[in-house]
């Protein structure tokens, strides 16, 4: 039998393979191929606690003992490699291995309290099983069993049950290989051997749910889901992360209708079998503020209403009105297709723009002939293949963290060097070691410029960040650099829904798949696609997000079409609400939202676990799924669409169904090669001191409502500055800082750092640093700052 | 004929500065060096190759060949780290040796830093020891000012440094790769192997790590020859060695005696049995290899014989108990240790001390079955073998042993607490 290499195992071609044996029957294997992965391989399953394929092996709690012929003693065949030739002897062959498990198994139990009719593991618990499988029936162990006070906490969300601990080191490799956050440790020695976190220093990782999903006992807990479900109660579904690009699997556990969990779902291609606590843990959003019913505004009131009457006033409401389609980075590609085609042709407008956020034409150039229709571009792999991963406007651990866990794997590797162009350092460059070059926002193109050097003759690919539309010239600087030294470029927003949105067509000149409005051809193809005569798609150009808030506070457009937008997102909150509050507002929403208030229909739509879709994450991969609540009758976006164009008197080729919306975009093909953007110079240089800033993974977003536990974990809120900008502007360390704009002010402690010369650095949306709010200004505005006093 | 003793290293022991270096020189002390450094790198591994020295540590390796394993121009640092965790129950010879000649190591350090092309050596000295940590410190403090160590070291081209690191307090650290994670200041437990040592070990470079008196022995043997080293001792363990006896003899103490001497001969150097009371039982190294009795005392003490006899040479350290002993609580208070020294990595020794002692003490509160004795042997199965390191195995040892030669006294212990019940 001849196995091919996983990812977990070294890659290697014909020559390399070499022929063991085991448990009597011959297997060829790539060399350094462990015993306990071909044995996997073969469907012989032998036991184990501390192995773990993505982890360093330890060989620490001899489970797995094998016999091997020509050894002496029993070994871990979780730490041997075989060799040509090696006989392996499992426990179905061998006595020695046998007992040699069976005797582990009984140690591990010794002091394992009986805890399993109150454990959170009990019914999916390694130690359970195993010791059904491989232990003794009852135990000779007549003493006292090691004792340990309760859990506690090993940071706000995670606990640790000490005495349930079998010592296997995978939640301490976890944190040290893998998540890069080594402050969980093993202490103690002997049967006091414990898993730890120093006194005053908390597992401070974005990733630390993890450790409670491989922990093989049920010593490691999380305080959400702690106590409360038994896993044979509940319902597992395979799902898609809606909180951001990185576009894990996960898997959603409900029970009753109730979503109760969320674990990392397995995907060698995309997240491993890892997620962020985000991911994890954030999904109280999907039960929490839902709207039940469609409303609609009465003499100044929203009051419910039933489906047939908020359709129809809806359908009037947009009637032959100057009209336009907001609809914000977190739709389904199917519910985005249905947008652009909505806007197009029930609507007659271009007017739509997903970016709810700094968006610039330049951009919307690069999306076009860059991103648009392109399918699966560069990958997680060719990001763990490449020689050099370049990172501009964009902090892989904050903004899109499966990406960090790759890059770091390959850095861990040493077969990759990381270049970061950004305006401070984080702990996620340093623990990617990554090239800093700390720039000026606005100061972007000249830094990428300089690329050239470093990227020549390597296989390099180049990470723009969406936070680069706030920097003139640098997409164009990005493309010119990959152009000229073959590198490859890829887009990585922040938000789950907006590769969707740009492949849907959810921009003013965008058409679905890369096809463009003013491309006769491009619009030929896409009529037949939806049924509709060419005729029914606009050629007026239409407007962007910012061009449609300021036309309709001047009067200039009369209705609009939100989904999935907040308000107080954007920079121009106050234009924006006043831009609503004189236009007639349809809002499709599944929880209550900023826009809210404006609104003149409300209708609901399904959250994510109520309906199919797909997203497409940053590589342009397909993530599709089902949905977890198979009963639910909740509508998806496309379907009120559709209800309404048909109340308008269109009707398309297709019954909005999700399924028939994917095969109708995925008719439409991908596009085959780039388009040519029309390169921008860089503004001049700005003096004076400017704003940067990103967002943290844990802040103030809306979908991170109502988790305690988890916002506990968030990072310190501070603003930074280099040394010299606080000196220059008489600003002390530890003190607080006052930064101001125009129309406002945040105060927030100081922490000197390494940030670029005449750059502040603040958290965008977190507590008490809502920059969009507080300050209305974008990245690379301009800024006063001045001390505030000591805390 | 009695085997004689041949001092060596402990020659000088008796001169009130026999651990300062006008002491050591005054008798020749680092004239080894020179020969050491006009033999070469290559031919000085080969001297020690050709006397046969073994490791003193414990396992008797080859201290030559082990040199030999270090890759030669790979481009990498190369360390040496001298292993002087001393911490057995019984072993006591490294300890005294660093008192009293603590010169002799350095000047070993030395030559085998030279030897495997090491810049920079340690010396891992038992925490709980300051004496001996004091006196190596002197000792390679006056050797620097000596210019026997630094830069370029007596005009050879050869530089070393030399750091004496105070160990972090367990047994495990003397364990060869628990000591480099110790020494790299992380928590002491063994690696896993491969890599060994020889390719990656401290800070992933070639790393040869040797017993202290095995790295004190080498400067003798580059001065006399390896001829006049394998002049002692059998083919199998040449050489000479100290024997550190302990327990109810008249003189404990280090007695330096070719290999090959019987532990009658040394119970007569040390003055007889304490009490005149007859030998029970006694152990050939520290506490982790198994017991012998009066019949075993006229076996030579080699590697090889000492294998022969179900037992092993260990570190050379014999204790001996006279019938005042019960072997029962001698039995306890090792496991014990075990249990306490355990560095809780892997489970079987773990758990397996963990159990071992509870029973031991429900044993010696008069608590204990007939059915226990199995059970104890059942548990040291479980442990030996299946360990991640030796120190398990050396848990599992002492209660077989025990039961192999003294089970009727385990079985009345235990009949008489349940006739007092
Ligand atoms: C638990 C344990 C403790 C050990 N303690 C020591 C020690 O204190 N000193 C020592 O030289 N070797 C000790 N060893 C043996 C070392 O691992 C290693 O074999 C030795 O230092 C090699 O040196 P050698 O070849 O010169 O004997 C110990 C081994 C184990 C398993
Ligand atoms: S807490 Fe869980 S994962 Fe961590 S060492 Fe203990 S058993 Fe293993
Ligand atoms: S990395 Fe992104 S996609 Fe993955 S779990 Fe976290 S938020 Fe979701
Ligand atoms: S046998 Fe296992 S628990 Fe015991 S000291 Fe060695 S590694 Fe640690
Ligand atoms: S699984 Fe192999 S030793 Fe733990």
């Amino acid at each position: 039998m001849t196995i091919l290499a996983n990812s977990n195992q070294p890659k290697s071609n014909d020559n390399d393979l070499i022929t063991a044996v085991i448990d009597g029957i011959a297997v060829r294997v790539p060399k350094g191929t462990l015993a306990i992965r071909a044995a996997e391989m073969l469907g012989i399953e032998i036991p184990r606690f501390c192995d773990h394929p993505a982890l360093s092996p330890v060989a620490a709690c001899r489970m797995c003992l094998v016999e091997i012929e020509g050894m002496p003693k029993p070994q871990p065949s979780c730490a041997i490699t075989l060799t040509e030739g090696m006989q392996v002897k499992t426990q179905n062959s061998s006595q020695v291995a046998s007992s040699a498990q069976e005797g582990v198994m009984e140690f591990l139990l010794l002091n394992h309290p009986l805890d399993c009719p109150t454990c959170d593991k009990g019914g999916e618990c390694p130690l359970q099983n195993q010791a059904m499988s491989n232990g003794r029936a009852d135990s000779r162990f007549e003493g006292t069993k090691r004792n340990f006070q309760k859990a506690i906490n090993i940071n706000a969300q995670v606990l640790l049950d000490r005495e349930r601990c079998v010592s296997c080191a995978r939640c301490t490799r976890f944190a040290d290989e893998i998540a890069g956050d080594p402050s969980l440790e093993l202490l103690e020695r002997g049967a006091k051997q414990q898993v730890g976190v120093a006194d005053d220093q908390p597992f401070e990782s974005y990733y630390s749910g993890n450790t409670v999903q491989i922990c093989p006992v049920g010593a490691l807990t999380s305080a959400a889901y702690r106590f409360r479900a038994r896993p044979f109660d509940l319902v597992s579904s395979e799902s898609v992360c809606e909180h951001c690009a990185s576009g894990c699997s996960l898997r959603t556990d409900s029970r009753r209708g109730k979503v109760l969990r969320r674990l990392a779902g397995d995907d060698s291609e995309v997240n491993e079998e890892w997620n962020c606590d985000k991911g994890r843990f954030a999904f109280r959003h999907l039960m929490q503020d839902r709207i039940t019913t469609p409303l609609v505004r009465e003499h100044g009131e929203l009051r419910p209403a039933s489906w047939p009457e908020a359709i129809r006033y809806a359908a009037e409401g947009l009637r032959n009105q100057r009209a336009a389609v907001l609809a914000g980075g977190r739709l389904t590609l199917e519910d985005a297709y249905a947008y652009s085609r909505f806007a197009r042709v029930a609507l007659g407008t271009n007017n739509v723009d997903f970016r709810n956020r700094t968006a610039s034409s330049e951009e919307q150039d690069f999306l076009t002939n860059h991103v648009a229709g392109t399918g699966l571009g560069v990958t997680y792999q060719d990001l763990e293949d490449a020689q050099v991963v370049v990172v501009i406007g964009f902090e892989p651990e904050e903004e899109s963290p499966i990406i960090m866990l790759r890059l770091r794997k390959a850095v861990r590797n040493k077969t990759l060097k990381v270049i970061a162009i950004d305006s401070a350092n984080s702990l996620g460059f340093k623990k990617l070691n990554a090239d800093l070059r700390l720039t000026k926002p606005g100061n972007e193109s000249a830094a990428i410029s300089e690329l050239i050097k470093d990227l020549q003759d390597q296989n390099s690919i180049i990470l723009v960040g969406e936070r680069l539309a706030s920097s003139h010239g640098a997409f164009s600087a990005t493309v010119a650099v990959a152009e000229k030294v073959g590198a490859r470029i890829g887009w990585v927003p922040r938000r789950a829904g907006e590769r969707a949105a740009v492949d849907a067509g959810l921009l003013p000149n965008l058409l679905p798949a890369g096809r463009k409005v003013f491309e006769p051809r491009d619009r030929e193809v896409v009529a037949s696609a939806w049924g509709v005569s060419v005729e029914h798609i606009p050629t007026k150009p239409g407007l962007t997000q910012l061009e449609i808030i300021s036309s309709a506070v001047q009067g200039e457009i009369d209705a609009i079409v939100t989904a999935g937008v907040d308000i107080n997102d954007v920079a121009n909150h106050a234009a924006f609400a006043a831009a609503l509050n004189k236009t007639f507002v349809v809002s499709l929403e599944n929880r209550a939202s900023s826009v809210i208030e404006f609104a003149d229909v409300v209708l609901p739509v399904g959250a994510i676990t109520e309906r199919a879709g797909t997203f497409v994450d940053w590589e342009g991969r397909l993530r599709t799924f089902d949905a977890v609540m198979q009963e639910s009758l909740a509508l998806t976006d496309a379907r009120v669409l559709h209800l309404i164009a048909i109340e308008l008197g269109h009707t398309f080729k297709d019954d909005a169904k999700v399924t028939s919306l994917r095969s109708s975009y995925s008719s439409l093909g991908a596009v085959s090669k780039p388009g040519t953007m029309n390169l921008v110079a860089a503004s001049t240089t700005k003096t004076g001191l400017v704003l940067a800033g990103w967002h943290h993974l844990l802040d103030n977003g809306s979908l991170q409502a109502g988790e305690p536990h988890l916002a506990a974990t968030a990072r310190a809120v501070v603003a930074k500055v280099s040394s010299e900008t606080a000196q220059a502007n008489g600003l002390i360390s530890g003190n607080r800082v006052i930064v101001r704009s125009k129309l406002g002010a945040i105060t927030l402690p100081l922490e000197i750092s390494e940030v670029a010369p005449e750059t502040i650095w603040l958290p965008l949306n977190s507590e008490g640093s809502s920059v969009a709010m507080q300050l209305q200004i974008d990245i690379g505005a301009e800024v006063s700052v001045s001390d505030g006093g000591a805390i | 004929m009695t085997t004689p003793l041949v001092p060596n290293l402990t020659l000088h022991w008796d001169d009130a500065d026999s651990h300062t270096l006008t002491g050591y020189q005054r008798h020749g002390g680092y004239s080894a060096l020179k020969k050491a450094f006009t033999a070469g790198a290559d031919g000085v591994i080969q001297i020690v190759k050709d006397s046969g020295l073994r490791g003193r540590g414990g396992a008797g390796f080859p201290t030559g060949m082990k040199w030999g394993f270090v890759p030669q121009n790979d481009g990498k640092p190369h360390y040496l780290v001298v292993n002087a965790d001393e911490s057995e129950p019984g072993a006591c010879k490294d300890i005294p040796l660093m008192i009293a000649n603590p010169h002799s190591l350095v000047e070993g350090v030395i030559i085998s830093s030279f030897a495997i092309r090491a810049n920079h050596a340690f010396i891992y000295i038992r925490g709980e020891t300051p004496h001996p940590i004091r006196r190596v410190r002197a000792a390679v403090a006056a050797a620097y000012q000596a210019g026997l160590l630094g830069k370029n070291i007596q005009g050879s081209g050869f530089d070393l440094d030399v750091v004496v690191h105070s160990g972090a307090g367990a047994y495990i650290c003397g364990e060869e790769t628990a000591l480099l994670d110790s020494l790299e200041g992380r928590r002491g437990q063994p690696r896993l192997k491969p890599p060994f040592p020889a390719v990656a070990g401290l800070y992933a470079s070639p790393t040869v790590i040797n017993n202290a008196e095995t790295i004190a022995s080498v400067p003798a043997i580059i001065n006399n020859g390896a001829d006049w080293y394998k002049s002692y001792g059998t083919e199998k363990s040449p050489g000479i060695k100290l024997f550190a006896v302990s327990g109810h003899v008249k003189r404990p103490g280090i007695y330096e005696a070719p290999l090959g001497i019987t532990m009658r001969e040394l119970i007569t150097y040390a003055g007889g049995m304490k009490s005149d009371l007859p030998l029970k039982f006694w152990i050939p190294g520290g506490s982790s290899v198994p017991m012998l009795t009066a019949d075993h005392l006229d076996i030579p003490l080699t590697y090889e014989d000492m294998a022969a006899a179900g037992t092993m040479l260990g570190t050379g350290t014999p204790m001996v108990f006279d019938t005042s002993t019960s072997v029962v609580k001698a039995v306890i208070r090792w496991i014990e240790f075990y249990k306490h020294e355990s560095c809780g990595k892997c489970t079987p020794c773990r758990e397996g001390t963990y159990w071992m002692v509870d029973i031991l003490k429900r044993m010696e509160k008069g608590k204990a079955q007939l059915s226990d004795m199995d059970l104890l042997v059942d548990i040291s199965a479980q442990i030996s073998g299946r360990s991640f390191c030796a120190l398990g195995d050396a848990a599992a040892t002492p209660f077989p042993a025990a039961l192999k030669y003294f089970k009727e006294e385990f079985e009345e212990v235990i009949k008489m607490a349940g006739a007092q019940a």
